[in-house]
């Protein structure tokens, strides 16, 4: 099967679409189908691979880059809309 | 793993073997041009200062530079000076150490005779270095530069993870990296400090990242947020974090062992971070000072940039760029999005072509003799 998202590093919690991928089509990494796009997702850009809870982390190469605005479902889109830079001291 | 390198005075190894033609200052660069136009094989720098300029951009030039002739790849030099300048032709050939040297200066002479001084000095040097052999060295005797530049929404999807594979392997085999561009690091000084080797260092690292942040604030005001521009967000870049985490991903994952000065040469072996800009051809200057052999330069939008005596490997991050400007990138990363590829086998590419590179195969920039010169400098011209 040929994939359409990379996971960077095995924490992360998101894949990066290497391709637009519309909604109801399935999400496919390293050749395995880990789940169905819950909306449009354009090229380059962040998928919820997990739930992630408002203000919950956003991983990508295994670091926190964002967090969540509002709860964002498996599946979603994750870009600016929905998430924000994380607070630092 | 071995390549075959040419064994410097120092115990260095040269993955080329190049006369070097340098100006002292921008007013000689009309002889090291015309001796480029004699000698099409020989290196030349022409440069834009080496006069007018206060004490601290006079110690960055001389430093590089100094970094430069006596760079591994180097076998001979020839310093053009004017004779009235700051940074003059014998500051240069007197920091070489260990293999042939000359200075001319043209106001003793004229350009004309210097130019034909320089005829004689370069034809006996590349006698000289024609009987010089390779011989077999360690891959732990290489320093490969780390760089980005024209990166596009796939750079830290593609190319830059990539170049983290070959980063690691190389790291693997006992050689060093040396990653730079600290203006590209702005919002992951706290991850950065945590990959050091120890908390001094770390510390010294954030500081470094943290200072220049303030100066982007500083000089760039409200253009601040250029750093991460709306083209950015666009290609699904979120945060600066994010942005800048895609740029480290091209130094791999093994610890960060030293931090040092522009075009400084590293002490120890592994990960090096160097404190240069993100402007692409003064970050390869300070890199080529510090004596990395060779560097890797991934691009997303492209571009054809070398630098003097130091070849530079060019990974594309998509497939058009690629189709675009075949005959200037040597490895397409794009075949990740398009050929079914992983980062790893382009990371194993992108290896095997720095091993083949070390042994004295041309990359595409220079093929096309793309050897384009620039040296950082920050203060007043007087």
């Amino acid at each position: 099967m040929n994939s359409n998202a990379l996971k960077v590093n095995p924490r992360d919690n998101v894949a990066i679409a290497i391709r637009q991928i519309v909604k109801g089509e399935d999400i496919v990494v390293d050749g395995v189908k880990l789940l169905q796009a819950a909306e449009d997702v354009p090229p380059s850009h962040k998928i919820a691979l997990v739930d992630i809870k408002a203000g919950g982390v956003v991983i990508r190469y295994g670091e926190p880059i964002v967090q969540a605005k509002d709860d964002i479902r498996r599946g979603q889109w994750v870009h600016v809309h929905n998430s924000q830079p994380i607070e630092r001291d | 793993m071995e390549f075959k390198g040419y064994k410097r005075a120092d115990g260095r190894y040269g993955v080329r073997n190049h006369v070097l033609v340098v100006s002292s200052v921008s007013c000689a660069n009309g002889v090291v041009e015309a001796l480029g136009r004699i000698f099409p094989d020989i290196v030349t720098v022409q440069h834009a200062y080496g006069c007018g300029y206060g004490p601290d951009d006079w110690g960055t030039s001389f430093n590089m530079l100094s970094g430069l002739v006596n760079h591994p790849n180097v076998g001979a030099v020839l310093a053009i000076g004017l004779g009235c300048e700051l940074l003059k032709a014998e500051h240069l050939a007197d920091a070489v150490k260990g293999k042939p040297a000359e200075a001319l200066v043209i106001q003793q002479a004229g350009s004309a005779a210097t130019t034909r001084k320089g005829i004689d000095i370069v034809e006996g040097f590349i006698r000289q270095l024609e009987g010089q052999k390779r011989e077999p060295a360690p891959l732990s005797e290489l320093l490969v530069g780390l760089k980005c530049g024209g990166s596009d929404a796939f750079s830290g999807v593609t190319a830059n993870p990539s170049l983290g594979v070959a980063a690691d392997m190389l790291v693997g085999e006992g050689a060093s990296v040396v990653m730079g561009e600290v203006t590209e690091m702005i919002g992951t000084d706290h991850i950065l400090k945590s990959r050091c080797e120890s908390p001094e260092l770390g510390e010294k690292l954030q500081k470094l990242i943290l200072g220049h942040e303030k100066y982007v604030k500083n000089a760039l005001g409200e253009l601040a947020g250029m750093v991460i521009a709306p083209g950015n967000i666009d290609g699904g870049l979120s945060s600066i974090t994010e942005k800048s985490l895609g740029c480290n991903a091209k130094s791999g994952s093994t610890p960060i062992r030293e931090v040092v000065d522009y075009s400084a040469r590293p002490t120890k072996k592994g990960l090096i971070i160097m404190d240069t800009p993100g402007y692409d051809i003064d970050a390869m200057a300070g890199m080529a000072g510090g004596g990395v052999q060779i560097i890797v330069f991934t691009t997303g939008r492209g571009t054809p940039a070398g630098f003097p005596a130091v070849p530079v490997i060019k990974v594309s991050s998509n497939s058009t760029t690629y189709k675009n400007m075949q005959g200037d990138i040597d490895v397409n990363a794009g075949s990740i999005l398009d050929a079914g590829k992983t980062v790893k086998d382009v990371g194993r590419e992108i290896f095997e072509c720095i091993v083949r590179t070390a042994g004295g195969s041309l990359t595409r920039a220079e093929i096309n003799k793309s050897s384009v010169f620039n040296c950082l400098k920050q203060g007043a011209t007087f």
